[in-house]
């Protein structure tokens, strides 16, 4: 009797939910490791397996190295711009001004909105509105428009991007300042810590928990950058800002190659995984208590 | 450099203000993208090539004809209308379904509900893209049930359900106690009875929490929808913001409008429910 009660609760209660995660996470995420050797083309009713083939494919293909060489790039300047930007900005804001909460909450509206509209509102800004301040003032920064060049379209993107990514993270900076104890700050500054020995020694230790879920956030996001890099660039100009994610879809539904475009796709999600899982445990070593 | 003052009360004062005109400036950086949308959305593509700038001394050329046009052409209607029944089905679906399997995770404690989990929070660092191309495939190929908004719907639903249990199962085991449950077996209510009487309204704070994170993602996400939709009727939001913008790129002021009004459902609510949005979103991050 007892334990047909527990089927049945595990009917109602666990299987539904069980059931959504399975077929469209864990079903898809081990086939999708089946395909990699097999040579299907997306059309085909027959899938032969065809051993390493795949995998061979992956390195020959200069491309994907090149587009994950970029996004390395891009990874690095992002997060490292996105902290230090989203840092300063939370510790302005919570000095005690007025319209806090306004600035916050300003900051933040890029997140609300999708990559998509993001990028082409920018796309915009830098092909009309940059070009037009460069027509009247004679900038030569702004003389042709930013996409059109690959580094200043490269610029381009880091540019939105941490204008995106930032308005999240000064939330996450905020409630971390804001969670920071006034004794211990004052007893430092008592002790004659100020500017940046305080920064350093005292500020930085105890935000160490924000500045890891900030890191972790900013470094998956940027890794995995497809939306504004679609509507800002298009991988433009002549593939120049193509970064890794794109590299996959376009190697998978472009060119029909789905075997090693879900080869580098799984690549892709090793190197984010080892990578994120490094940071965490460096940055987590760090954390002191108050 | 400011020169250090003697007083302590005024050398704060003189700093503050400097982070304030700091605030102030990088705050009208932030916003110069959506001033310059707004501005330009009602404006003709003539005015707005030669003075992207300019609103007072063009007035010949300010009308809202790009709003009807923009509304007319991405269908807009139509779209929103999709992006609502997915958002909203999509949310109540993993929320309700999250919320019972967190729920029986955290009081059946067996080898399926502790593999269940272990197994959630490891495929939280699976990026879609690593699975976008299978699920193509069983659900486009052997499947066929692409183009469909239920299909959608269910996909939603599945990638946001290791997140959302893992949030669930956290507010359960610290803010539930068992000893409201026991009293409520003992009255002889069934465990579905329980969950859904005394259970569920417990997990308020999480809930909105939860509601906000999927609605919001959900309700702009391009990729997955992109794959499983198609059809020109079925279209949400993002999809036809990108068709569109394909097809009239050269269309300034239309196009302005268009995405202002893509935007403008969002910052309606995000302007009523900013403190919960806010609130929601760290709380989400955090944990």
């Amino acid at each position: 009797m007892e334990s047909k009660k527990k089927g049945k609760d595990f009917c109602i209660f666990a299987l539904p939910g069980m059931f959504c995660f399975f077929a469209v996470v864990i079903i898809p995420f081990l086939y999708g490791v089946y395909l990699t050797f097999t040579d299907w083309d997306g059309v085909a009713q027959t899938k032969n397996f065809i051993g390493f083939s795949n995998f061979i494919g992956v390195v020959r293909d200069g491309q994907f190295w090149l587009s994950l060489l970029l996004t390395f790039r891009y990874v690095i300047v992002v997060v490292i711009l996105v902290n230090v930007l989203a840092f300063a900005i939370a510790w302005l804001l919570t000095r005690g001004i007025k319209g806090q909460n306004f600035f916050r909450a300003g900051f933040f509206t890029p997140n609300l909105i999708g990559g998509i509209v993001l990028g082409y509102i920018w796309q915009f800004v830098f092909s009309r509105v940059f070009v037009n301040i460069g027509e009247s003032t004679g900038w030569k920064l702004f003389e042709i428009s930013w996409l059109s060049e690959p580094n200043k379209a490269f610029a381009a993107l880091v540019l939105v991007s941490v204008w995106q990514l930032s308005g999240y993270m000064i939330l996450i900076y905020v409630a971390g300042f804001m969670g920071l104890s006034e004794d211990v700050l004052e007893a430092a500054s008592i002790d004659g810590a100020a500017g940046w020995a305080k920064l350093k020694n005292i500020i930085m230790p105890l935000m160490m928990s924000s500045i890891t879920i900030c890191l972790f956030l900013t470094l998956s996001r940027a890794f995995m950058v497809y939306d504004v890099n679609l509507s800002l660039t298009a991988g433009g100009p002549y593939g120049t800002t193509e970064m890794a994610a794109m590299h996959v879809y376009e190697k998978a539904f472009t060119s029909r190659q789905f075997g090693v475009g879900q080869a580098e796709a799984l690549i892709l999600f090793i190197v984010v995984a080892c990578i994120s899982g490094l940071q965490v445990y460096l940055t987590k070593k760090q954390e002191v208590e108050a | 450099m400011m020169k250090q003052t003697e007083v302590g009360g005024t050398r704060k004062k003189v700093t503050n203000s400097l982070a304030i005109a700091a605030l102030v400036v990088l705050f009208i950086a932030y916003m110069f993208p959506f001033i310059m949308v707004v501005i330009n959305s009602l404006k003709q593509k003539r005015d707005i090539i030669k003075s992207p700038f300019s609103w007072l001394y063009t007035i010949k050329g300010l009308s809202f004809d790009n709003f009807v046009k923009a509304f007319t052409q991405m269908d807009f209607l139509n779209a929103f209308k999709n992006s609502l029944f997915v958002t909203v089905s999509a949310t109540f679906l993993v929320t309700l379904l999250a919320a019972m399997l967190a729920y029986y995770i955290v009081r059946n404690k067996n080898v399926i509900s502790g593999a269940t989990f272990a197994l959630m929070v490891a495929s939280m660092i699976i990026p879609f893209q690593a699975i976008m191309i299978p699920l193509v495939s069983i659900y486009g190929g052997t499947l066929n049930i692409l183009n469909h908004r239920l299909t959608l719907i269910f996909m939603h639903t599945g990638f946001s359900m290791a997140m959302s249990v893992f949030m669930f199962h956290g507010f359960v085991r610290g803010n539930v106690p068992i000893a409201l449950e026991e009293a409520a077996y003992l009255e002889g209510c069934t465990h579905t009875q329980t969950f859904f009487k005394i259970v569920l309204p417990l997990l308020k704070p999480i809930i909105s929490t939860m509601v906000i994170l999927n609605s919001l993602a959900f309700w702009n996400d391009f990729l997955l929808p992109s794959l499983v939709l198609t059809d020109k009727k079925l279209l949400t939001l993002p999809l036809s913001t990108y068709s569109f913008y394909g097809t009239y790129s050269a269309d300034y002021g239309t196009i302005m409008a268009g995405l202002l009004l893509c935007v403008l459902p969002i910052l309606i609510l995000y302007v009523v429910l900013q403190k919960q949005i806010i609130g929601g979103v760290v709380a989400g991050a955090v944990k």
